[in-house]
């Protein structure tokens, strides 16, 4: 284990007793190494580049989702390529290529320049073109506007309790699209 | 075009919402379902007449034993395949120490009872009522098993579905026990044995479809 990847462990320990900064710092951090591998394996069977943050994407909502599989007193390295791994193989195999990536080659990615932050995902937008409206308004706002629960409760007249729940089905369901998109 | 800093947003805005620990995920799905076929069991089959005689013998507590056993077993399996990673070797190992007994009480059998008898206590009086009702029995906690291994992040879904079809089988097995009046060893390998590896091929072909995230 390295010193990134304490790092990594000490901010999801954070996320997970409630501090959602630490998470989004967390978050954030991993986007450029799920980027860097993403990127190289694309470019490796000849798919566009730029179609990689799709990848990226869907992995950190899978992590997101799938957080409570970590077992905090265990290095968080493996986790978080174990995800990786599954959702770009699942990835590449949508996109016609059957594929076979050796666990070592995720151990050793390299930080993607930071330029890239800006990136959007296709999919995403398309799948989120598909989500019922309250879901998408509210997943969008918070994205996107950066609002906050409290705002969007007042916005659109709903509980705050009420927003998260649009919120968590709303992830959710991009999930469930991004696995059945062929 | 959402960005992926844009999504880090929102998914900070939902860690609000709380991830239960696949543990208790699957304790709270599986229980209820294990009380479904134990109903199903008091309306369609009941324990036998000698139930309370029963009980005091060993070939009949052995049954419970080896199948209660199995399930503990399958679901710590479980547990482990619901996570992205293998920490070490998986622990298939412990699936082995209902088996086991089993196989000691099969080799007890064979010595105590005489050879002109082993057929007649394999073949046993209800086989088929074995083969029928423990999967059957079994479909609720498989399911139950299933849904909690969805909420996990199973990597292997077809050795998750298989092992979780295995938890089943145990359950199952566990409330057959009280009604069948075959405590033979030979017979409890046998068909017990059978009746589970059936419901262990529904959960992997279940966990095929059904378990990808």
């Amino acid at each position: 284990m390295n010193e990134r990847e304490r790092a990594w462990a000490d901010l999801m320990r954070a996320a997970i007793a409630g501090d959602a900064a630490a998470y989004a710092r967390l978050l954030k951090d991993l986007a450029p190494a799920l980027r860097s591998t993403a990127r190289r394996r694309f470019a490796r069977v000849g798919l566009a580049v730029a179609d990689a943050e799709d990848v990226v994407q869907e992995t950190l909502l899978a992590i997101h989702l799938k957080r409570h599989t970590w077992n905090a007193a265990e290095p968080i390295g493996p986790w978080i390529w174990a995800i990786a791994r599954n959702k770009l193989v699942d990835a590449l195999r949508r996109r016609g290529n059957r594929v076979d990536i050796p666990i070592e080659q995720f151990m050793d990615v390299l930080p993607a320049d930071d330029a890239s932050a800006a990136m959007g995902s296709r999919d995403m937008e398309r799948h989120l073109k598909a989500l019922p409206p309250r879901q998408r308004q509210v997943l969008r706002a918070i994205a996107v506007d950066g609002a906050s629960i409290s705002d969007m409760a007042a916005r659109l007249d709903m509980t705050p309790g009420a927003v998260r729940v649009a919120l968590h089905r709303g992830l959710t369901a991009l999930a469930a699209k991004f696995r059945r998109s062929e | 075009m959402m960005r992926t800093d844009d999504l880090v947003h929102a998914l900070a805005a939902d860690l609000a919402t709380p991830a239960r620990p696949v543990g208790r995920y699957l304790a709270t799905a599986v229980a209820p379902a294990w009380v479904i076929s134990a109903v199903l069991f008091a309306v369609a089959l009941g324990p036998r007449e000698d139930f309370t005689i029963a009980v005091g013998q060993p070939r009949f507590v052995l049954k419970l034993v080896v199948t209660l056993l199995l399930a503990v077993s399958a679901s710590m399996l479980v547990l482990r395949l619901a996570r992205p990673v293998a920490e070490g070797r998986l622990p298939m190992l412990a699936l082995t120490g209902g088996p086991a007994l089993l196989a000691i009480a099969v080799l007890v059998e064979l010595v105590s009872v005489p050879p002109s008898e082993w057929t007649t206590r394999l073949v046993g009086s209800n086989y088929l009522v074995c083969l029928t009702a423990v999967p059957l029995l079994g479909l609720p906690p498989l399911a139950a098993a299933l849904v909690a291994l969805r909420h996990g992040a199973p990597t292997r879904p077809m050795l998750a579905g298989a092992i979780a079809g295995v938890l089943a089988g145990g359950l199952a097995a566990a409330l057959y026990a009280m009604h069948c009046s075959d405590d033979s060893p030979l017979f409890v390998a046998t068909w017990y044995a059978l009746a589970i590896v059936i419901l262990a091929l529904i959960g992997a072909v279940a966990g095929r479809q059904f378990l990808r995230w």
